[in-house]
């Protein structure tokens, strides 16, 4: 996984709320075995006509925003399913930080995995950073993960509030597995014991 | 390991603690999970990874695989699947189960079906156990008392290597369903107005807990219906404490435990429930009496409304909602006012693993016993799995739907997330018995709206969206 630590990019707004995980990549791109090549049908059903040929209006076909590496978007992003193809879609374009009220809790988890940071910030921030992220490729926003704050291109700052062992992987690019993997005795423990204890699980 | 504690616990604390590996000073915990269900869809890049790692699955016998999201309905499945993409997917499942040495249902098993219909009916959940899949529809199993979610495919990964999870815990809601559920209302009703009631984020950060005399009163199948879709409202899991009703569910099933095994399992699972005063973060009530035939009008599942109501105004609501809301009645097709009854409909779809199982047949089928299909709609009936599919044989009920005009299909997800060719053309509306109404969820463009089977059964007689009530002669509150 790559390292999130800090990210200068252009933001995208997103303003709709609910934005469901079947917006963020429809079901028949599902059908890979592969994590990688989601990144062009990414809102594949709001970006592209039946045809193919572009929606002119949808943000991220608008030439402010065909580079952007981050959404600002309404409540709720990542509604719907557990795919982790949204956030590898998401990361595939480009995107490596979504900024919103809130999560959906499976979506939240998988970003995590996959080297996106999802930030959490109250109505007014997310307000002003999606009024920041109207302005086009001019309004630049960073991000610093090590010191949890987002800042608008005319110079505010937001705090956000991140769990100290996320961040840790996140800053560090760890695997999980890898880590979960050195404590296989304390798994074998628990297995023997539960033999004894529910013996028909 | 469990601990005597004082302090009292909920049932979503003790079946954790009952799980608790290992956890680190900042509350980070590494849970045992107990089983781990597969599909084709999110599984095929978390076995690739223990390949390219060189390694195993910890616990075959506790993992269990199934195709279902990607399999035609359609008897000629057995020898072709004619999508090269999802053929790819169904053969790479089967190539990675065998491989891997994990329980597997292929496609031409009897017992293939929707992962979280089969694994309740062949007795691989249990009481206090921890499920996942990576399917968000895991929720489902919480009707057992099982603490079960989905997740993603990392974590498939992650449960495929070490059978645990890094999880934080949750917190606790509660949501009582009190007094009696007046007739013509079902599990559905309930999950749907609760969802309509707390949104679709209500539940984010929660593990909820469903309680009261109208969820105790709920079959197996009614409480699946119910916890399937604590998922739309946010929650990680859906809860129900195993009772009476649960252990006859259980007791001799293929994977139940049996003699002296069961009576053991039978007194640990007696103690799952939430002490007389255990803390709950959020509790929401309703009273059974309250709650009516309802439907979707939107995209969003939230977006419930009694069958007896109008279609909304953006102006009803406020904040994103709003724009939400014009951007949903656009996409449905609906103008502000109608009455949700006079709305027509293409389509009828009854299945999904939230009402494809035996009594949910049953109880679209009794709507349609001696009744067809209005001109022009269509109907396709797709049970949970095979095995409901040959309990429904026996009982005459796939006659009933043919005679209807229904097509009678083959066990998978089906119509639900139209991943197969199962699909809603562009514009075309659809009474379904489904979980999500998002745009383009049965096809693309094409318009959802969620309801009970009875319900849908009812549309599909009318040609319109139809409070069942009218079609049973069950009266209508005043």
């Amino acid at each position: 996984m790559e390292k999130f630590t800090t990210l200068t990019g252009i933001a995208a707004p997103m303003p709709l709320v609910n934005i469901d995980t079947d917006m963020i990549i429809p079901k028949q791109f599902l059908k890979t075995i592969k994590r990688s090549g989601l990144g062009k049908n990414l809102f594949d059903e709001m970006r592209y006509n039946q045809d193919g040929t572009e929606i002119a209006d949808f943000v991220l076909n608008q030439p402010a925003y065909r580079q952007a590496q981050i959404i600002v978007a309404g409540d709720n992003f990542g509604c719907g399913s557990s795919r982790e193809h949204a956030p590898w879609a998401l990361l595939d374009f480009g995107i490596r930080c979504v900024i919103s009220t809130s999560f959906a809790d499976i979506f939240y988890n998988n970003c995590f995995k996959n080297g996106i940071l999802p930030v959490v910030l109250p109505q007014e921030a997310v307000d002003a950073l999606m009024e920041d992220a109207r302005r086009g490729a001019n309004a630049r926003i960073n991000v610093d993960l090590n010191a949890q704050t987002v800042t608008s291109s005319d110079g505010q700052v937001f705090a956000f509030d991140i769990d100290p062992d996320r961040k840790h992987s996140l800053l560090n690019g760890l695997d999980d597995i890898g880590l979960t993997m050195e404590k296989a005795p304390a798994i074998d423990r628990f297995e023997s014991q539960m033999a004894q204890a529910r013996p028909w699980v | 390991m469990t601990q005597d504690n004082a302090k009292p616990r909920t049932l979503y604390d003790k079946i954790w603690d009952a799980h608790l590996v290992d956890q680190t000073a900042d509350g980070t915990c590494l849970l045992y999970i107990d089983r781990h269900l597969v599909h084709e869809v999110t599984s095929p890049q978390a076995f690739e990874g223990l390949r390219m790692s060189g390694r195993k699955v910890r616990a075959p016998e506790k993992t269990i695989a199934v195709p279902d999201h990607n399999v035609p309905t359609t008897a000629d499945r057995e020898t072709h699947i004619d999508n090269e993409d999802s053929r790819i997917q169904v053969e790479a499942l089967d190539r990675n189960a065998r491989e891997f040495g994990v329980t597997y249902y292929p496609v031409d098993d009897i017992r293939q079906g929707i992962v979280h219909i089969i694994g309740p009916e062949l007795g691989w959940t249990l009481p206090g156990m921890t499920v996942v899949c990576g399917d968000s529809h895991t929720s489902t199993h919480g009707a057992f008392g099982a603490l079960a979610h989905g997740i993603g495919t990392s974590e498939v990964e992650h449960v495929l290597a070490t059978q645990t999870l890094i999880q934080k815990k949750s917190k606790n809601m509660k949501v009582e369903i009190t007094g009696t559920l007046p007739p013509g209302v079902t599990a559905k009703d309930i999950t749907l107005s609760v969802i309509g009631k707390t949104g679709t984020a209500g539940g984010t950060g929660y593990v909820i807990e469903y309680c009261g005399e109208a969820i105790r009163a709920l079959s197996m199948e009614g409480r699946m219906t119910v916890c399937n879709m604590a998922i739309e409202g946010g929650a990680r899991a859906g809860l129900i404490a195993p009772d009476e009703t649960t252990f006859a569910y259980v007791k001799g099933r293929p994977h139940a435990p049996k003699g002296a095994a069961w009576e053991a399992a039978v007194n640990w699972w007696k103690t799952l429930k939430s002490d007389d005063d255990a803390h709950f973060d959020k509790v929401v009530t309703i009273r059974a009496e309250d709650i009516t035939p309802v439907i979707t009008w939107g995209t969003s599942p939230e977006d419930v409304l009694p069958i007896t109501g109008t279609v909304p105004s953006p102006e009803d609501f406020t904040g994103g909602k709003i724009e939400a809301a014009r951007r949903s009645l656009d996409y449905m097709g609906l103008t502000p006012g109608t009455p949700l009854d006079q709305i027509a409909i293409d389509a009828v779809f009854i299945g999904s693993c939230t009402n494809g199982r035996i009594e949910d047949l049953r109880a679209a089928a009794a709507i349609l016993r001696g009744r067809k299909l209005a001109d022009g709609v269509r109907g396709m009936v797709v049970p949970g799995s095979g095995l409901v599919r040959l309990q429904a044989e026996e009982e005459g009920l796939d006659q009933i739907f043919k005679d209807a005009g229904f097509e009678w299909r083959l066990a998978g997800c089906s119509m639900c997330l139209g991943m197969n060719p199962d699909q809603l053309a562009p514009g075309e509306r659809c009474a379904a018995t489904s979980n999500r109404n998002f745009e383009g969820r049965q096809g693309y463009k094409g318009r959802t709206h969620l309801m009970s089977p009875a319900m849908a059964a009812a549309a599909g007689v009318t040609g319109r969206l139809t409070d069942v009530r009218a079609l049973t002669g069950q009266a209508e509150p005043a």
